[in-house]
């Protein structure tokens, strides 16, 4: 992991910046276009059918079963046809109380992302401009350890400060998923950025500081509503750690989901329903951000 | 708007600073350690909340802690490791099934990402309809995603065995069977991780140059050719951070086995993998000194793959 090379640092912004560079796919494919055999072409088609229906027809399944009732679910004949109703989304929001989850999954995760925000963007700043790589290395390492080594001496911790249970720990742990992400995202972000920018600001007059707060962060806010939308999402998802220390009124939804899980029995429209109300806002967060989400996934990957 | 006037100087802060010399000392030396300044507040919570934690957990594998946090233990040396490396019951079952579930999914996401990747690399019709269909399973809650596949692969409602009585295929047990539990859920995580996969794939296939392919067209290969001498060992650097990326998520599953077969990896400890048995070990069993000790391992594990898989890419260059 060296400093990168002029070329390479191109290579990655224009990856890292259009989202996937379609736009430098396109001539080439015209060029080759009347080479390509009709088959190909067919099986292409076939194959692009298959993975959409992979895909989506599990999620489709999701969200049908959810409009059904009980009795319908079990019934073969009403797979596709039948009568929806809302009775499920009434039991999940209504009678479960989710409106209490579905805050406490958006403030945990909306809290901890910006807390991980504040002290990870200056942190990855530094480790890129003054290749820390050890120091990064110690925050990256976040992402390999398994979580459960971390429970028991975190829920030792808190259980003694009497704050398990609240949102603080909650906050804290889901903190320990977005500070990674959000160091790794950004590292790669400010390592393809031109030092040329903040040198002439600094000729400019401005402190090295004023470079960092007046030129390089507006022009990154790119890469940190990546990081932060991915981190909100990495945290919305995050099941393990709320299992443990959340209480009966801080439950964040993965953890809420259970519910309607019992030993005799699963009352599966229920079920659906809740996994429908988990799934549905994070899904619309992704159709919006779409670019976003993929830049930061892919973020560091073609650096080799 | 004459060229002159851009040409004074900014009233930003530069200039203000001065006049204050209190606050001009401070700026200096902000300005002087700001590596480490930037850096401190980062460090600081991975010192308290992750090296501590894990220093910790280190100590408890030592001892004998068990039953209540707050219980009195006692420093017994490496026997938990004793134990626990001498445990064929529940320990290396568990291995097994970690490394049977991380190889099985990550070699199947790899090549079916990879095939996926190389249909999307092109542009068609509909493309951007396909990428976010794609984007779905990947941004799921995987919980959801768990309790989503337990109703499709009921053996008596869901709609895989329906579809299979349909074609005249007799139903499966899938998730209900000892025997085919761990193997569908490895694919339930294919299901779920391989649009990752084909992202990552995706961003270094549109990165590389088109001449080498170009180059390899006019000599006269193949398709299948062109692929496995030009586009793959390109690719091998991006290929190589999937593995890690993916691999290292891989071992550590624990959302989906939990939320379709519960505390244990079900009845028979069918899907029960390492973090499954820790997790039970120190929440469940409350033997947390047996549950350190597994970790520790787990994590050693875990360090040992990623080594393995960088150490080849750098032998092989």
């Amino acid at each position: 992991m060296n400093a990168l090379t002029d070329t390479q640092r191109n290579a990655t912004t224009a990856t890292g910046g259009s989202g996937n560079g379609t736009g430098t796919a396109k001539p080439s494919a015209r060029r080759r276009k009347p080479i390509r055999t009709r088959a190909y072409k067919w099986f292409r088609v076939v194959a692009l059918v298959a993975i959409v229906l992979t895909f989506l027809a599990p999620l489709v399944w999701m969200l049908l079963a959810s409009l059904k009732t009980n009795v319908d679910i079990y019934d073969a004949s009403k797979a596709v046809f039948f009568s929806p109703t809302w009775e499920n989304y009434d039991n999940v929001l209504g009678r479960n109380n989710y409106f209490t989850f579905i805050f406490n999954s958006f403030w945990v995760a909306f809290v901890s992302t910006a807390l991980s925000l504040i002290i990870g963007i200056p942190a990855a700043y530094s480790m890129s401009r003054f290749a820390m790589r050890r120091s990064a290395l110690v925050v990256l390492m976040a992402r390999i350890i398994p979580g459960v080594s971390l429970l028991v001496p975190w829920y030792y911790v808190f259980s003694n400060l009497r704050m398990v249970g609240g949102y603080e720990v909650l906050i804290l742990s889901h903190m320990f998923v977005a500070l990674p992400l959000i160091v790794y995202i950004m590292m790669s972000y400010f390592d393809s950025m031109p030092l040329e920018l903040e040198e002439a600001a600094q000729v400019d007059g401005l402190t090295p500081i004023g470079a960092f707060t007046r030129i390089t962060l507006p022009l990154s806010v790119a890469g940190i509503a990546t990081a932060g939308i991915l981190s909100f999402i990495f945290s919305w998802n995050n099941f393990m750690f709320a299992l443990v220390l959340s209480g009966a009124n801080t439950k964040t939804l993965p953890v809420a989901i259970f519910n309607f899980v019992s030993y005799a029995s699963i009352d599966w429209g229920g079920l659906m329903a809740a996994a429908t109300v988990v799934t549905i806002p994070i899904m619309i967060i992704a159709l919006f951000t779409q670019k976003y989400i993929v830049s930061g996934l892919t973020a560091g990957a073609t650096k080799g | 708007m004459t060229a002159l006037s851009t040409e004074t100087p900014q009233p930003g802060p530069a200039p203000k600073g001065p006049k204050k010399t209190g606050w001009q000392a401070y700026s200096d030396w902000a300005n002087d350690h700001r590596k480490w300044l930037f850096a401190a507040p980062a460090m600081v919570f991975v010192g308290i909340l992750i090296v501590f934690p894990l220093a910790w957990t280190l100590y408890l594998s030592l001892t004998d802690a068990s039953g209540s946090v707050r219980a009195e233990s006692d420093f017994i040396g490496l026997e938990n490791y004793a134990e626990v490396l001498t445990d064929t019951q529940r320990f290396w079952p568990a291995v097994g099934r970690t490394f049977y579930f991380t190889i099985g999914a990550l070699a199947i996401q790899m090549v079916l990402g990879m095939c996926i990747a190389l249909l999307l690399w092109r542009p068609f019709k509909g493309e951007k309809f396909v990428r976010v269909v794609i984007l779905l399973p990947l941004v799921a809650t995987p919980v959801a995603v768990g309790m989503m596949w337990r109703l499709i692969l009921d053996p008596n409602i869901g709609f895989a065995n329906q579809l299979l009585n349909f074609f005249g295929i007799p139903g499966q047990p899938w998730l209900s069977s000892p025997e085919t539990a761990l193997t569908t859920l490895l694919f339930v995580d294919v299901w779920q991780w391989t649009p990752m996969v084909v992202l990552i794939l995706l961003a270094g296939l549109t990165s590389l140059s088109d001449e080498p392919d170009e180059a390899a067209r006019i000599d006269g290969a193949t398709a299948w050719q062109r692929f496995w001498y030009v586009t793959l060992p390109l690719m091998m650097p991006t290929v190589i951070v999937a593995v890690l990326l993916r691999g290292i998520d891989a071992l550590k599953t624990f959302d989906i086995l939990y939320a379709t077969k519960g505390k244990g990896g079900g009845s028979f400890n069918e899907v029960e993998t390492l973090n499954i048995y820790a997790y039970g070990l120190s929440f469940d069993y409350m033997d947390y000194g047996v549950a350190s000790a597994v970790l520790i391992l787990f994590f050693m594990i875990i360090v040992a793959c990623m080594w393995l898989v960088t150490f080849r890419r750098k032998g092989s260059k």
